[in-house]
């Protein structure tokens, strides 16, 4: 088993797990409660948050603190431009509307991904975070200053401005006000499988290893050629676009929206995510974002230390993950799969190594 | 000990060319690979490197040999564009390097090797060989995202390529073994296939031999010999392993305080006594004082017995 191989069955049972999920949902969507069928679609939406958080996070290697920034971003472009759809030109096709504003949000959070990334991946380390981390809260705080509304066919922004003709889209720190509930679960599926797409095939291609090249050492990876700053960028604009896309699905689930909802610590949720699903392990994004978007529901008895008891099974999950007791525990299971293919790669760089190993 | 020296390049005939420099005869008739021009560096009043000239020929085995922090590192750090010369200029294959950067100096055809390792530590052997690969074989990301037919070929023709610079070294088995599990002196191969995936004209190896036991410097040697031959290129190398310099370098140049003291062949080089001096201090002292620095014991031995 090589590590082609051995690739095609981690993409392959990830892609599994999760058609699977989806597959298990619709057989048992009736016997749902009704508040676990309400977080199917923000339950998708926060995957595909994780999935895109993970290119930068774990692949790129760069901490970025301001993802819901471009999920915001998303939502309302995806809210703008699906009202200014139905009410400007009476496009009363549902999964049409849907489709282009997810698009227009991917889109417009890629805009936006560009005009930051130019100024911060310049930056390293500490100094990316802290720009990354302003501009989510600029970006929330610039929303709450947009009105927009439809008349006829024309779309009218305004800024700071809340006196629109016509019929009001956005409104302000009030948000997004009678939006038409049309995001739907399978929608929320296929997002993810694009999602999962795009990042694997990216990082198991040229780009992708140009891109973990610049995150394992700068300075050799600028010696045979790459240019860190242009993939860096990659990385930063195809996490943004994916967010974007999540976020016009997240806006098109609620009837009203307000920009209030990204905040910092939503940021913060995703980074969680990561950081308990393992960094650079798409898979584990995915199972941490399902689990930890569901926790908060399903701990709703312990009413008011609700969040209390989340952030102590939080502080619980990373321990218990990282005991060496647990780590000897999984290392072992991977064991039982791996001791021959482990037997084989030692058994040929002895002989490859022709005894030149002998000082080591 | 010079008995031990295995003379690799000794019928190799060097010729004054005019910067002050030899070269191989046979590289006369061909563009010189790199020409330093009065190349210098200073660092806030500190002068690293100074007046620096240098010609080597097409497929020359060029040394660079010194105390510690004579600015031989300097020198590659000049060269590959990590610093920008405050003086003088750089020519590859004839082209002025001013304003290039790093990545321009690669594409350039200069790839180097570091004294402490740099390897993709993380991904297997194969990857890094390919990233190295990166300018040489090229297909867009959206090839890659959406697995069109360009991904599957430039991705065959990637492995192949990665294979064969690997087979050079032996190491074609071990591709899948996560570089930085590999020993130490493995380590370093793949660091040179590394850098001559990247199509060279001209390789940097910095301390190519530093760490490796007799037994795999002699093979280093061979190697670096066949892979001169093979691809054609001009090797520079920084190296305190005299064995190693006086064996397959056919010009040496040896740099103390940032400034050349001496230029030649290994005899040359061996019998100057500016070199002896450098390296042992004035031969008075050296009389009365025997026991040489302890990071100059080798190259010592060497000049004094020369």
């Amino acid at each position: 088993m090589n590590a082609r191989t051995k690739k095609l069955i981690y993409n392959s049972v990830t892609f599994g797990i999760v058609i699977l999920a989806f597959v298990l949902c619709n057989m048992f969507y009736g016997d749902m409660s009704r508040s676990l069928r309400g977080q199917l679609i923000p339950i998708c939406c926060w995957i595909v948050m994780a999935v895109s958080l993970n290119l930068v996070v774990g692949i790129s290697g760069e901490l970025s603190l301001g993802h819901a920034g471009f999920m915001s971003i998303g939502a309302f472009s995806g809210i703008v431009v699906s009202g200014w759809m139905l009410h400007g030109f009476q496009v009363e096709d549902e999964t049409l509307r849907l489709v282009i504003a997810i698009v227009v949000g991917g889109v417009m959070a890629g805009i936006f991904g560009v005009l930051i990334g130019i100024p911060v991946l310049r930056l390293r380390g500490d100094y990316l975070a802290i720009v990354t981390l302003a501009f989510g809260e600029i970006i929330r705080n610039v929303l709450n200053c947009v009105y927009a509304s439809v008349e006829g066919e024309k779309l009218i922004l305004g800024f700071i401005d809340p006196n629109l003709p016509g019929k009001m889209l956005l409104n302000g720190p009030n948000g997004a006000v009678s939006v038409g509930k049309i995001a739907t679960f399978a929608a929320g599926f296929i997002l993810i499988l694009i999602a999962l797409a795009v990042v694997l095939n990216l990082v198991n291609s040229r780009t992708g290893r140009a891109i973990m090249a610049t995150r394992d050492n700068r300075i050799a990876a600028e010696s045979v050629g790459i240019n860190v700053t242009k993939y860096k960028m990659i990385a930063f604009v195809t996490a943004a676009v994916l967010a974007g896309m999540a976020g016009a699905l997240y806006g098109l689930n609620y009837s009203t929206l307000i920009p209030g909802k990204f905040k910092f610590d939503q940021s913060i949720n995703v980074l969680v995510f990561v950081v308990l699903g393992g960094i650079g392990n798409t898979l584990g994004s995915i199972i941490s974002a399902t689990v930890l978007t569901m926790l908060p529901e399903l701990l709703r008895e312990f009413a008011d230390y609700r969040m209390l008891v989340y952030a102590v099974l939080l502080i619980a999950m990373m321990l218990i993950t990282n005991t060496p007791a647990s780590r000897a525990f999984f290392n072992n299971l991977k064991g039982i799969f791996r001791r021959k293919d482990l037997e084989q790669t030692v058994r040929g760089s002895r002989a490859a190594g022709k005894g030149a190993d002998r000082n080591e | 000990m010079s008995e031990t020296i295995r003379r690799r390049n000794a019928d190799t005939k060097m010729v004054p060319v005019p910067s002050q420099s030899i070269i191989p005869e046979r590289d006369l008739d061909k563009m010189p690979v790199l020409e330093c021009k009065h190349l210098g560096i200073e660092f806030g009043g500190l002068k690293a490197v100074e007046d620096f000239n240098l010609t080597i020929g097409k497929t020359e085995i060029a040394g660079l040999i010194g105390p510690n922090g004579a600015g031989k590192t300097t020198v590659f750090n000049l060269l590959t564009k990590v610093y920008e010369p405050t003086r003088g200029s750089v020519m590859i294959n004839g082209i002025d390097m001013h304003g290039m950067d790093t990545v321009a100096a690669s594409k350039h055809g200069i790839a180097r090797t570091f004294q402490n390792i740099r390897l993709f530590s993380n991904m297997s052997v194969e990857d890094n060989v390919r990233i190295g690969l990166h300018n040489q074989v090229k297909y867009g990301m959206f090839s890659g995202i959406l697995r069109l037919p360009a991904f599957w070929k430039k991705e065959r023709q990637q492995h192949e390529k990665a294979m064969e610079l690997l087979s050079i070294f032996g190491m074609q088995d071990m591709g899948d073994v996560p570089a930085g599990s590999l020993p130490y002196g493995a380590q370093r191969r793949l660091e040179i296939v590394r850098a001559l995936a990247t199509n060279p004209s001209l390789l940097l190896l910095d301390e190519p031999a530093a760490g490796m036991n007799p037994h795999e410097t002699q093979e280093l040697m061979d190697n670096i010999i066949k892979i001169r031959d093979k691809f054609q290129i001009a090797v520079m190398l920084i190296e305190h392993d005299m064995n190693l310099v006086m064996g397959i370098c056919e010009g040496i140049c040896v740099l103390n305080y940032g400034k050349i003291i001496a230029k030649g062949t290994a005899d040359e080089i061996q019998s100057n006594p500016v070199v002896i001096e450098a390296y042992l201090g004035k031969q008075k002292e050296a009389g009365k004082n025997a026991a040489p620095a302890p990071e100059t014991e080798d190259p010592g031995k060497e000049a004094a017995q020369a």
